[in-house]
């Protein structure tokens, strides 16, 4: 846990002083990844930086895991927590297992500890530990350099990452991968992360919780979905933009909008006039036809006149069957690219969970919205 | 007419340069015992003097690095000190000297050459360690390195080849001002030349002349193959792969 109370920092001094950061104070919970996010000079590095003391603190208190940060040596604290940032700098003379061992060596780990370990970085990064164990920064593409910088960053297995937009230096496509290899990670380690990021879409995607900073002030502090929903002044409403409804979407699971119990489904063992006359005595558009608990497909009420049969067998597929697991986002896609009213979605077995519809979207985010606002 | 004479006077004035080179190599020849004793003090010298400069050169240009007010003064010494001709700074040390016996010969050649290495080394390894890019400073700091692993695993890897560089301009430098220093009994290669003009004596001030040539051109060709070797491999990829 890291915890920051009334942290100030001021640069220069006199006419010429510039408060970098003014009074802040929050907590970081142990394995949460924070993403401080706001425009350059917001202050957002320099908290980063003030916590390994690259920066001396101007005022207030900095505690780790309850410890005040200025009673430990400084060398020491930064060995117990890894650091990575924008630029990579990955150091050129070194290989990549040089670059890696940087830490374990200063903590003085053994040859073979070191060896093993950075065998599982660069295997649980995708690197192929045999080709690139011995290769140096500059045969690396930009991807690859900055998983090397994660793995240094995680190599001696600390408890706390400071991370400077690490994932800064790469394309949008490769970034989107490596921040979803990230957070695969993440999910496993459960580290205690201080992420700074200038982008909004990364700080949603990464973070469990945002910190947003204006001018050295923290102004708000909470998950990515409170501070989509709920920004607490016109200038977090601006930063997290207009479209900030989509934004949630993509945030947002299928599991939290769904309607569970929906009524328009029937048996694939129904016949079509019990069908036809289940569908006009609720005035429904469409049935979804469930077989052994599995989603079949669906009829419409042009389709059960004139037959007389079991509804299975006149069942046209459904054109997309979503996850519980898959994000709204995804969903409103589906909904806008296909003509169909409800969606059916799945649970991890593949079982019929319930069904999703443009309005249970809508509801569900207007719940959030004007629910909490009260 | 005149043209005439000035022509013949041209054709007279090579074949004299041309049988002057073969008597060049004849003394060469002839002195062969001389040449190689002289060369070796020649080398002797300044790699003496070159070895010392470095020591005091090298940890003040990395000293310095730490302290940007001081390195301008220092660097701002070592560039006055270059300004003295070697001749005026021979004559001014010989006083000095004078006074524990050693106004003339190898003391006072070693101390000047020591003087004038400074400025090249002590800028060289400045600029060197402060081109390191500060990402990577930064990135050893965060990491935990302290200063002097810092240095240590970085800064002075990434610099070598720019410190041999300020090594290898002193050393060739160092070459001709040592000639020089014949003047002052310190003897090496410059003794050819020396005695030749005082004997008018052209044979022997062209071998002078030439092997001193010869030895720069071959120093300086031998530190940019040092220059080569002591650049770690990483940068030397890097360097190919234009980055």
């Amino acid at each position: 846990m890291i915890q920051y109370e009334g942290v100030s920092k001021i640069f220069g001094s006199g006419q010429e002083a510039v408060t970098a950061l003014n009074k802040v104070t929050l907590e970081i919970e142990q394995g949460d990844l924070v993403t401080l996010l706001g425009p350059s000079g917001c202050g957002k590095t320099t908290l980063l930086r003030l916590t390994n003391r690259l920066l001396p603190l101007t005022s207030g208190t900095i505690k780790i895991n309850g410890q005040d940060i200025m009673s430990v040596d400084q060398v020491k604290l930064r060995r117990s927590m890894g650091y990575a940032i924008q630029q990579i700098g990955l150091f050129p003379n070194k290989t990549i297992y040089g670059n890696i061992a940087v830490v374990p060596r200063l903590l003085g780990w053994d040859e073979d500890r070191i060896r093993e370990r950075v065998d599982e970085l660069l295997l649980m990064l995708r690197l192929e530990p045999d080709i690139f164990r011995s290769r140096y920064p500059a045969e690396l593409s930009g991807g690859q350099q900055q998983r090397i910088g994660v793995a240094r960053c995680l190599a001696a297995d600390p408890e706390i990452l400071l991370m400077d937009e690490p994932f800064g230096a790469i394309d949008p496509i490769n970034r989107e991968e490596i921040q979803k290899e990230f957070l695969r990670v993440q999910a496993q380690f459960k580290k205690t992360i201080v992420f700074v990021t200038h982008d909004i879409h990364e700080a949603i995607r990464m973070g469990d919780k945002i910190a947003i900073f204006q001018e050295g002030r923290l102004i708000q502090y909470d998950t990515p979905e409170i501070t989509l929903l709920r920004p607490v002044n016109r200038y977090i409403a601006d930063f997290v933009g207009t479209d900030r409804a989509l934004k949630m979407l993509g945030l947002m699971r299928v599991a939290e909008a769904m309607n569970k119990k929906p009524k328009n489904i029937i048996k694939g063992s129904t016949s079509t006039q019990e069908a036809l006359k289940f569908l006009e005595e609720n005035d429904f558009s469409g049935l979804i036809i469930i077989h052994q608990d599995k989603p079949i497909g669906y009829v419409r009420q042009k389709a059960l006149r004139h037959k007389n049969t079991e509804v299975k067998k006149i069942a046209e597929p459904c054109p997309v069957i979503v996850g519980i697991h898959d994000t709204l986002r995804d969903v409103m896609s589906n909904i806008l690219m296909h003509d169909v009213r409800d969606l059916s979605v799945i649970d991890d077995n593949g079982d019929f969970a319930g069904t999703i519809s443009y309005n249970d979207i809508q509801k569900c985010i207007l719940s959030i919205y004007t629910g909490n606002r009260g | 007419m005149i043209f005439k004479s000035a022509s013949s006077a041209s054709i007279q004035a090579i074949e004299g340069e041309r049988i002057g080179n073969v008597n060049t190599l004849n003394f060469i020849h002839e002195n062969a015992d001389m040449c190689w004793t002289l060369t070796l003090e020649h080398i002797g010298i300044v790699a003496f003097s070159v070895f010392l400069a470095a020591l005091i050169a090298i940890p003040t240009g990395v000293a310095i690095t730490r302290h940007d007010k001081i390195a301008k003064k220092i660097m701002n010494g070592a560039n006055i000190f270059m300004t003295i001709p070697s001749i005026a700074l021979f004559g001014l040390m010989l006083p000095v000297l004078s006074l524990i016996g050693h106004g003339l010969g190898k003391v006072p050649a070693v101390i000047a050459l020591i003087v004038y290495s400074q400025l090249p080394i002590i800028r060289n390894t400045f600029v060197g360690i402060k081109n390191v890019p500060p990402e990577l400073v930064d990135a050893g700091r965060g990491l935990g390195m302290n200063g002097w692993t810092r240095l240590r695993e970085i800064e002075i890897p990434l610099a070598i080849p720019v410190i041999v560089a300020g090594l290898r301009t002193a050393a060739v430098m160092n070459i001709g001002i040592a000639a020089i220093a014949a003047y002052i009994g310190a003897g090496g290669l410059g003794v050819f030349i020396q005695q030749g003009i005082a004997r008018a004596y052209e044979e022997m001030i062209m071998t002078g002349a030439i092997m001193v040539a010869v030895l720069a051109i071959f120093v300086d060709a031998s530190m940019a193959l040092l220059e080569n070797i002591l650049t770690p491999k990483g940068v030397k990829i890097g360097r190919t792969l234009g980055q």
